[in-house]
């Protein structure tokens, strides 16, 4: 293939990115109360990864995060599942949350829930499919 | 709103179902994409539209429309996701390995 | 009691650690010595529980499984399970021991024969010490699956995987009538305790379903112990290594319909139809197979066809024995009881000389090679040890004294003596045929036992017929048979120990309360005097031996049996009937063409929901609760409608993929206007990384070709009919079912989502909190796609690299 040049694209790129990616955080912690959730957190993750993929080749991404995303996927599964099975710590049934309020230094009082660890396990196994999906198609020539 | 958002589900149901009737199957993936988009539409019209705010507590608004059809097709368009991605590489590996993109030409071996 | 249910789970948790054994231990040693303990040590501590049984006591422990449903792991122990948990247990620690010298570790997958063999043991422990039916039902099903995946052991000989499939199509056809059997019995009893369906005896009695259910029960019993018409899998299942056919096979699990009839009695006990299916079919059975066991030439088939006479007996005399219940307690039904006692007591007796049996014959067939009579003979010198414990096998199989197998004989004799003088269920008339045939299949079972014992050890040796010379076995191999041999003849000189001890317990739950709680006289004793069973013992002999003798004159008579009307024949011509026939049917629907299946559905579819709406009052129209609508709003739907026809009359793909995309984002749109935020959100996202995805997948697939229709019409009429009418349907559907809405919705539960789960956002918290199980499952297919996704394309990458490599 010939070699691209989106200088432009590139460049948008760049910023974008950034921007999405903290967006993306944002929508996944905003969701215990406000839109936003795992599954938008996680897909906008994924969407922004895609970004980078379009507009550089896949090699490049490659080499500069250089993590396996199957693993994302299995990982955030096994999260999902541990944070089930941690109910039983409790004596209580499977996938019991929780939640209480702490003063934090920073924050100042805030709301801590079991659950928000149950919706990363919930993001990561959408970045991680997403991706995973993405990548192997434009894989393959 | 309610009938003619049914008369929409309907047609949309109507096009998808012809899409996957062809023999194509970029058409049948892309059926299958209008048909869950009708899905979605009509489990949301059924928890009724407009009765109320966004399902978010904190507002000035005591009613609510129904969440329990939002967080349904929520889960919906997540999987409608996976599987659209699913069967467009089944699909395009199908075409590698046959050589067809036509279902009619796509049959079991006979010793099966 | 917590034990009791840890006894059941030892064996499947050995079966999952065995394989580990077996990969770091196999090349030092015989797995078979670690496996050995957990039998062993479950044997000893259900010893243990002897004495508390036999003074009348029974243990029970409950394990909450699915309380809703009434469905409950409860574990019930008397008399009556723990002389099975015993059989189980102790022949079972014989066998494996016997195993560790029949199966060489070099040569043989050790780790599924024991993998499959714990996992019976567990199976067969839960079905005796189980209360709950259906929890009956699941372990009786395992014992099926795992006798299945023993006898197809040596899978790689076609005769072993025609065998494990005639047993498994058998046994578990009868384990599902069985199941439906149950079920109908829950219905009556309105419970699945097995303890409390016989507390309510007289119900099932008046109930109209009564005897269909007893038959399909019945079926599930036969089925497994073999009993005539269905027993014609036992022989075929013989192609097992011989530790699982003297352990499955005699020892154990055919033995579970005895079990279940045993159980069933108190329920159905009493009444003629139990009377005469039990008895009747039991002592068919005991006459077909000794007739069978007569003319087979291969060992093992003879002691299969002889397992399924022995079985037989066991069963008719279960059989007489309900007739008590009939009677209730009175002098002269003491008689009954003492058929009962005599089943359990037999029941005992085979697994020790049949158990034997089978291991001596294992150790011929290792030892030379073959097992055909034909080429068997004069191994007396050779095999001495061997001899002598055949000898006590078989002549206790005989009833021939001083065997155990004597003691039962004669029991069995005096039981269908008196029921022949029954005055009830139409015994009078034909009730004489019992003894006569009795008689008759005895003296059968005396030729059959000689024939094992003479044709192998008598006669001349023919060593050119023997694959390898033969020799006596290692002390290993016989040790399990001289075991079970010496216990033939303990059992002769003291049954009443075993009586006491194990026996009466067992009868505790087989008859009414009144029955055991007055001792009635059940001494088991030798000697009764010059009585009419004694004579028909002696008649037995007599004439066993002149057959025997004269057998080269008449064998030749079973060839007059035409081979086309045998059972087997019928099984298996209508098994491949059944084959062609489902094919035939099959193929007229199932013609390859994706677009044919997507008819039928979309037809049934079309079928079933216009159905219902023309139901009287199931269509209803009324608009008078819609939502106003708005200019925009109007505007927006038709701009999706034209997007969706856009994909519909696209030429190009390109045109096609951003029209569907276009599509989504309206949707998305829409989304906003109906208050839902989330979804909006992510159906934004979702549609651009979809149409990233189409877009990096059309590169891939072919161009739109114009699908060439007759000239004229640019469409496929069925087609647009099908899509018309789905399209109508589902309007329909949709405007009926918001016309009539019957129930308050339940998401006022949900508005508390900020005390209950401490989030205000109501979505998300009925995603990760409230439905959290689902939204787990979502991820759990999210995450099988990614790698299905990528195996789809990598295995691939990897298979052309390896193919240009070799090019």
């Amino acid at each position: 293939m010939k070699e691209p040049n989106d200088v432009i694209l590139r460049s948008v790129t760049k910023v974008a990115v950034v921007i999405i990616f903290t967006f993306s955080i944002n929508l996944f912690f905003s969701g215990h109360h406000l839109p936003g959730g795992g599954f938008i957190g996680g897909l906008g993750f994924a969407a922004a990864l895609t970004l980078l993929f379009l507009s550089y080749d896949i090699e490049t991404v490659r080499e500069n995060i250089s993590l396996d995303f199957k693993k994302v996927a299995v990982v955030g599964v096994l999260i999902a599942v541990g944070t089930g099975l941690g109910s039983f710590l409790f004596d209580a049934p499977f996938l019991s949350h929780t939640f209480d309020y702490f003063d934090l230094p920073i924050f100042g009082k805030t709301e801590l829930a079991t659950a928000v660890l149950f919706d990363v396990g919930v993001a990561m196994a959408v970045i991680g499919t997403a991706v995973t999906v993405i990548m192997t198609i434009s894989e393959d020539r | 709103m309610e009938t003619l958002m049914s008369i929409l589900i309907g047609l949309f149901f109507a096009i998808g179902t012809y899409l996957i009737l062809t023999k194509t199957l970029l058409r049948i993936i892309l059926g299958t994409s209008i048909i869950s988009h009708g899905v979605h539409l009509l489990i949301l019209t059924m928890g009724g539209v407009k009765a109320g705010g966004p399902p978010l507590l904190g507002f000035e608004e005591i009613t609510f429309t129904d969440p329990i059809p939002q967080a349904l097709i929520l889960t919906a368009i997540v999987i409608n996701f996976a599987t659209t991605a699913l069967f467009l590489v089944l699909s395009y590996r199908a075409y590698k390995v046959i050589g067809t993109d036509n279902t009619e030409k796509m049959r079991g071996n006979e010793d099966e | 009691m917590v034990w009791l249910s840890i006894i059941i789970l030892v064996p499947f948790i050995a079966a999952i650690i065995v394989p580990f054994l077996y990969k770091v231990f196999n090349q030092k040693i015989h797995i078979g010595w670690f496996v050995l303990f957990i039998p062993f040590l479950i044997f000893i501590y259900l010893l243990t529980y002897i004495p508390s049984i036999s003074a009348g006591k029974t243990f029970t422990y409950l394990v909450q499984w699915i309380p809703t449903y009434d469905i409950n792991f409860e574990l019930y122990m008397d008399g009556l399970s723990l002389v099975f948990g015993l059989l189980i247990t102790g022949i079972g620690s014989l066998v494996i021991f016997y195993s560790i010298f029949y199966l060489s570790k070099e040569r043989e997958a050790l780790h599924n024969f024991y993998v499959y063999l714990m996992m019976f043991m567990g199976a067969m422990l839960g079905l005796v010490f189980s209360d709950n039916i259906l929890v009956i039902y699941v372990f009786w099903e395992l014992t099926s699956i795992s006798s299945f995946l023993l006898i197809a052991y040596w899978y790689q000989r076609q005769r072993s995987r025609y065998g494990a499939q005639k047993s498994m199509l058998i046994t578990i056809f009868g384990g599902l009538s069985m199941l439906a059997g149950f079920i109908m019995l829950s219905i009556i009893t309105d419970t699945y305790s097995m303890r409390e369906i016989a507390s309510q005896m007289d119900l099932i009695h008046g109930h109209e379903l009564f005897f269909p259910l007893m038959i399909l029960i019945l079926i599930g019993a036969f089925t497994k112990s073999a009993q005539f018409p269905f027993s014609i899998w036992l022989p075929d299942a013989m192609e097992a290594p011989t530790p699982i056919s003297a352990y499955l096979h005699s020892a154990t699990m055919v033995k579970a319909g005895i079990y279940l009839v045993a159980r069933f009695t108190p329920v159905f006990g009493g009444t003629a139809e139990w009377f005469w299916l039990v008895s009747g079919i039991g002592i068919l059975t005991l006459l077909y197979g000794s007739i069978n066991a007569v003319r087979q030439t291969d060992l093992k088939a003879l002691l299969a066809y002889s397992t399924i006479s022995q079985l037989g007996l066991i069963m008719s005399l279960l059989g007489i024995g309900s007739a008590i219940l009939y009677f209730g307690y009175n002098d002269e039904s003491s008689v009954y009881a003492i058929a009962s006692l005599a089943a359990v007591f037999h029941l005992v007796n085979h697994s020790t000389f049949k158990g034997s049996l089978f291991m001596v014959v294992g150790i011929i067939d290792h030892e030379t090679g073959t097992r055909d009579i034909r080429k068997l003979g004069g191994l007396l010198s050779f095999m001495p040890i061997s001899f002598t414990l055949a000898v006590i096998g078989s002549f206790a199989m005989a009833g021939l004294p001083p065997f155990n197998g004597f003691l039962s004989k004669e029991m069995f004799f005096t039981a269908v003596v008196n029921a022949s003088q029954l005055e009830i269920f139409n015994m009078e008339t034909i009730g004489v045929l019992f003894p006569v045939i009795a008689w008759i299949a005895s003296v059968f079972t005396f030729v059959y036992s000689m024939i094992l014992v003479f044709k192998t050890f008598g006669g001349k040796y023919k060593p050119k017929m023997l694959e390898k010379p033969a020799h006596e076995a290692p002390l290993g191999m016989l040790i399990p048979p001289a075991i079970l041999a010496s216990l033939v003849v303990i059992f002769f000189f003291f049954p009443n120990v075993l009586a006491n001890y194990l026996l009466k317990p067992a009868l505790a739950s087989l008859l009414p309360e009144e029955v055991t709680a007055v001792d009635i006289e059940m001494k088991i004793s030798a000697w009764h005097g010059w009585n009419t069973e004694l004579f028909m013992t002696i008649g037995v002999v007599v004439i066993g031996s002149i057959l025997y003798i004269l057998l080269k004159k008449w064998i030749g008579l079973y060839s007059v049996y035409p081979q086309s009307f045998t059972l087997n024949r019928l099984y298996d011509s209508g098994l491949a009937k059944m084959e062609s026939g489902a094919k035939t049917i099959t193929d007229q629907y199932m013609t390859g063409s994706l677009r044919a299946y997507m008819i039928y559905i979309f037809s049934l579819l079309i079928f079933v929901w216009g159905g219902a709406l023309l139901l009287p009052g199931a269509f209803s129209i009324d608009v008078s609760n819609d939502a106003p609508v708005s200019f925009y709003e109007v505007g927006i739907m038709g701009s999706m409608l034209a997007a969706a026809l856009t994909v519909l009359f696209a030429k190009s793909r390109l045109t096609a993929i951003i029209a569907v995309g276009a599509l989504g984002y309206l949707v998305a749109i829409f989304f906003v206007l109906f208050r839902a935020p989330d979804l909006a959100l992510t159906q934004l996202v979702v549609e651009t990384v979809t149409t990233a995805l189409f877009l990096l997948c059309f590169y891939h697939l072919p161009k739109f070709k114009k699908e060439k229709e007759k000239k004229g019409i640019p469409f496929k009429p069925l087609n647009l009919i099908i899509s018309l009418g789905v399209g109508t349907v589902v309007t329909l559907f949709a405007i009926s079912a918001n016309s009539s809405r019957m129930f308050e919705p339940v998401s006022s539960y949900f508005e508390d989502s900020y005390e209950l789960a401490g989030a205000r956002n109501i979505v998300n918290a009925i995603l990760v909190d409230f439905r959290g199980l689902d939204t787990m499952l979502e991820i759990f297919v999210l995450t099988i796609v990614g790698l299905g996704v990528y195996t789809l394309i990598k295995l691939r990458l990897a298979r052309r690299e390896k193919d240009e490599g070799a090019e």
